[in-house]
């Protein structure tokens, strides 16, 4: 696992790097003193985690959240001992370290990291199973949700979200098109717009550039609207 | 309460090398802190000299000092507020951190 270290302070940078070198598989690949910094940087490289200053001049840690399209994980760190976590809206941000770090807080940090890096947001039910490939399960609040792919109506991408309507309720996942889309079969989806994916067998009709599924009425656009045509069983 | 370096050497839990490299760091941050606060507070830049307070108030607790860690918390606070009740205190902690800071051999 890698991480990078922001932090205006370069004490405390040297502190979060140290307590890293308790951890036998989490390497400190790069340290900045400011969001700026980091976010040139991770346009040109994966990591895995973030070690975060929430408290820096100008751009605030919680801006530079706001501005990462496909976050890693994150984790906070703050001099306030009464910091209020309201920052926990945000999927990618797991957990938050008051400083000065203990090591025993810091270990426990990482641990919840890695357990929740191997439990991803999206995961579709793959292999054993007369079910195998019909459905996919959804992490809301660290709760596993199962969806029948034949109960998906649409999806909608919303910001760093999507929305997924189904034929009783609407989830809200943080995630994007792209990877959801990866997820579900394309012979039952479609992408007919870049913020909407539909399930085929939903359509009630279509209408020029708009096609009702549900309640809902979805464009079409133009660079999507051949491939829809072509798949109609059209009369 | 007096500075100590009992945090960073149960950090550093031998590491000699860290030890030096943060004692280093200290030197060299602490009273660049320092003076950008003096010269937020003598041109009554309150917010900026609220976030200075910011950074130094956990130097404050990487050093043992608890009870000066609360102190710059309220005198975060009350700057915030446009309120310098609480300088003279901060600025007597600043000067023991900075005599604490100027003994500590590398």
């Amino acid at each position: 696992m890698n991480c990078i270290i922001i932090d205006d302070e370069a004490t405390a940078r040297a502190i979060v790097a140290q307590l890293c070198t308790s951890i036998e598989d989490l390497d400190v690949i790069e340290e900045f003193s400011s969001a700026i910094e980091a976010i040139k940087f991770l346009n040109q490289q994966t990591i895995d985690l973030i070690f975060l200053d929430i408290h820096m001049p100008g751009f605030t840690g919680m801006d530079f959240v706001k501005t990462l399209k496909n976050p890693p994980k994150i984790v906070l760190t703050t001099s306030d001992q009464n910091f209020a976590i309201e920052s926990y809206e945000y999927e990618s941000i797991v957990d938050y370290l008051v400083k000065p770090i203990s090591e025993e807080r810091f270990k426990k940090c990482i641990a919840k990291v890695k357990n929740l890096m191997e439990r991803p947001s999206l995961v579709t039910e793959q292999g054993e199973g007369s079910d195998a490939g019909t459905e996919l399960y959804i992490n809301i609040d660290r709760r596993l949700i199962k969806l029948k792919f034949d109960e998906i109506q649409l999806i909608e991408a919303k910001g760093d979200y999507i929305e997924i309507i189904t034929d009783t309720e609407m989830y809200r996942v943080h995630s994007s098109l792209k990877k959801i889309k990866d997820k579900l079969p394309a012979s039952l989806f479609l992408q007919v717009h870049r913020s909407y994916i539909i399930n085929f067998s939903k359509i009630i009709d279509i209408e020029d550039n708009s096609i009702l599924i549900g309640k809902s009425v979805i464009p079409i656009s133009r660079s999507n609207r051949p491939e829809l045509m072509r798949r109609l069983n059209l009369l | 309460m007096e500075p100590n370096l009992n945090y960073i050497k149960k950090l550093a839990a031998g590491d000699r090398s860290f030890e030096e490299k943060f004692i280093q760091i200290l030197k060299k941050e602490f009273p660049l802190e320092e003076a950008e606060y003096i010269h937020n507070i003598s041109e009554k830049n309150l917010d900026e000299a609220a976030l200075n307070v910011h950074k130094l108030k956990h130097k404050f607790s990487i050093l043992g000092l608890e009870e000066d860690y609360e102190l710059a918390v309220k005198h975060e606070e009350a700057l915030q507020e446009g309120n310098t009740v609480w300088e003279k205190d901060f600025i007597r902690t600043l000067v023991k951190v900075e005599d604490f800071i100027k003994t500590i051999q590398v």
